[in-house]
């Protein structure tokens, strides 16, 4: 069976928060459904690799199943953080949008249950 | 009526939030009936050095700048109706917002409310430096200290309100126990009560970033739609004696509460789901769940606590230098190669007064790193709309000003077609953290008597 390659942003939705200079990034699955596939692809390696120019100290998944959600903790990843980034947005709130272009593969029977239109593919 | 449901509405997420939020939010208490209360978050982490700077300039300043448009809508109407207001808009000088709320009832013609501080959190006087200096060692030494303050709890706020308070005026105190002090006072849950606690703590998380939970910051059109995104409605949190909390918003505002909006919020700023920390519990998530009751209510369940940490949290901020910003834009044929060359340029002239970052507003400004790296990997992409910004840190402000000098001069110096500059400076606050004991820092509360 073919899979087909989707960004993240189709199964799941998420935010990023951020005390000093570390970021949280929640992942939480549009339907139940899509859960599984979640927990197999979107792992601790793969995150680390989507913000590799961010350079984290440390990646940290932490899954919370009965919310078929996952919580990213991102050490280090914010250039020092609110008070010492030079970055436009210091506190890291669109990294949600750069970690939810990963993408993953999905089986045929649950393209039905993905979300939002197919928009145009992560550059 | 049902006296066993205690009403949280909160009418602010951070210092800045919509000042016309109150009015609807206190509508639907009072049309609901039994115990309610408001509650406005406004101390994000740089927030408190903010307001010690402003204080140190008019020794009456330090709260929320924005405290009587926030109070002015409604604070007749949670006075005559039993609604008792709790906040951290005190910041770095809670009696003087209380003198500030005095003020503002007598011009209402209002009777003198009942209002109470918490302190116990501002731990940058002489007396502390000690205890500062053994929690951090060598790295106080030099430090430009703006401010010191400890992350406080929910039972001074319980007391002041047991002890009658209408009005409760924080300092730092963690977001979550805005709404903990009102259940811990109003249920009389003992306080070392985890479950209950750490139930209410999480019914405070979802409510102190206000509209994060109703559909704002969640937007998206076509992905993730939301209706009545100008007028969005700011939550309430409906706890039951047991702690639980059903998350709604008043009739007739904007806005979008279902299982995904809550999702999102209750894992903001959250690290580890199992040990989610505050001065009153551990609250643990792990379990928790979410489900739809109806249109625009959602009720949190399974959450789990455990006991308190022994220590509190200390956030120290210090003078750090300052931030030097500079834009400039190109339009049409080429921009995004003349807007490069400008960067370049700037690398060259201001080399030697440390990092440069520079940004392509337009290709990609947000996503890269400081070093640069990941701008550096993208080959031109013939952007015609392209805004190079340009930022620096430096400790003396001569140098930082540099920067903006430099930009202007791209004016005649820079690339073809340059236009639109601006530059900006700012102080700039670094942070670092420590524990205390709780005896070191201990919390109480005080009335604030109206002025003879």
């Amino acid at each position: 069976m073919n899979t087909v390659t989707v960004p993240l942003y189709r199964a799941a939705h998420g935010r990023t928060g951020d005390k000093g200079n570390r970021s949280n990034i929640s992942v939480i699955a549009w339907h139940p459904a899509l859960w599984p596939l979640l927990l197999e692809q979107v792992t601790e390696a793969a995150v680390a690799a989507q913000f590799a120019h961010r350079q984290p100290a440390r990646v940290t998944r932490h899954v919370l199943p009965r919310l078929q959600a996952m919580n990213f903790v991102l050490d280090e990843v914010l250039d020092g953080g609110v008070n010492d980034a030079l970055n436009l947005d210091s506190h890291g709130k669109a990294l949600s949008f750069l970690l939810l272009e990963l993408p993953i593969q999905v089986p045929p029977a649950l393209l039905p249950l993905l979300a939002g239109p197919p928009l145009e593919p992560p550059h | 009526m049902d006296q066993n449901i205690l009403r949280i509405g909160c009418a602010a997420g951070f210092s800045g939030d919509r000042t016309d939020a109150a009015a609807p939010v206190v509508q639907a208490l009072i049309a609901a009936g039994g115990p309610a209360f408001l509650i406005f978050e406004t101390l994000a982490e740089r927030t408190l050095a903010l307001a010690q700077l402003a204080r140190r300039a008019d020794p009456e300043a330090g709260y929320e700048p924005l405290l009587p448009d926030l109070l002015r809508p409604v604070l007749a109407d949670c006075l005559a109706h039993g609604v008792r207001i709790v906040s951290n808009f005190g910041a770095a000088n809670p009696a003087g917002a209380a003198r500030r709320i005095h003020a503002l009832a007598r011009e209402l013609g209002l009777p003198a409310p009942r209002i109470a501080i918490v302190e116990g959190d501002d731990v940058s006087g002489p007396g502390h430096r000690p205890l500062l200096q053994a929690a951090l060692g060598p790295a106080l030494d030099g430090l430009d200290l703006v401010s010191a303050n400890a992350y406080q709890g929910a039972e001074a706020i319980a007391d002041a309100l047991l002890a009658g308070a209408d009005i409760v005026v924080c300092g730092r105190v963690a977001d979550p126990s805005l709404a903990v002090g009102p259940a811990l006072a109003h249920f009389g849950w003992a306080r070392d009560d985890w479950t209950r606690l750490a139930r209410a703590t999480m019914a405070g998380h979802l409510l102190e970033c206000g509209t994060q939970v109703t559909g704002g910051y969640y937007a998206d059109p076509g992905y993730k739609d939301v209706p009545g995104m100008a007028s969005l409605g700011y939550p309430i949190a409906e706890i039951d004696a047991d702690g639980h909390c059903t998350i709604t918003k008043p009739a007739g505002t904007g806005g979008r509460i279902d299982a995904h909006t809550v999702k999102e919020q209750l894992l903001y700023e959250v690290h580890d789901p199992a040990a989610y920390l505050t001065p009153d519990v551990v609250a643990d998530i792990t379990e928790a769940e979410v489900q739809e009751l109806g249109p625009d209510r959602v009720r949190l369940s399974g959450v789990r606590g455990h006991a308190r940490p022994a220590t509190l949290k200390v956030n120290v901020c210090h003078a750090t230098g300052w931030l030097a910003e500079g834009e400039i834009s190109y339009a049409g044929a080429r921009a995004e190669g003349r807007a490069r060359l400008a960067a370049q340029v700037l690398r060259e002239r201001l080399a030697g007064l440390g990092p440069l970052r520079a940004d392509l507003i337009g290709v990609s400004s947000v996503f890269a790193d400081d070093g640069g790296q990941w701008l550096d990997s993208l080959s031109d992409s013939g952007a015609r709309d392209v805004r190079l910004r340009v930022a620096m840190n430096h400790r003396e402000r001569s140098s930082a000003e540099r920067l903006a000098r430099e930009v202007t001069a791209l004016y005649t110096c820079g690339p073809a077609g340059g236009g639109g500059v601006r530059t900006a400076l700012r102080q700039r606050l670094g942070t670092v953290s420590c524990v205390l004991a709780r005896e070191q820092a201990p919390t109480s509360f005080r009335f604030i008597e109206v002025a003879a």
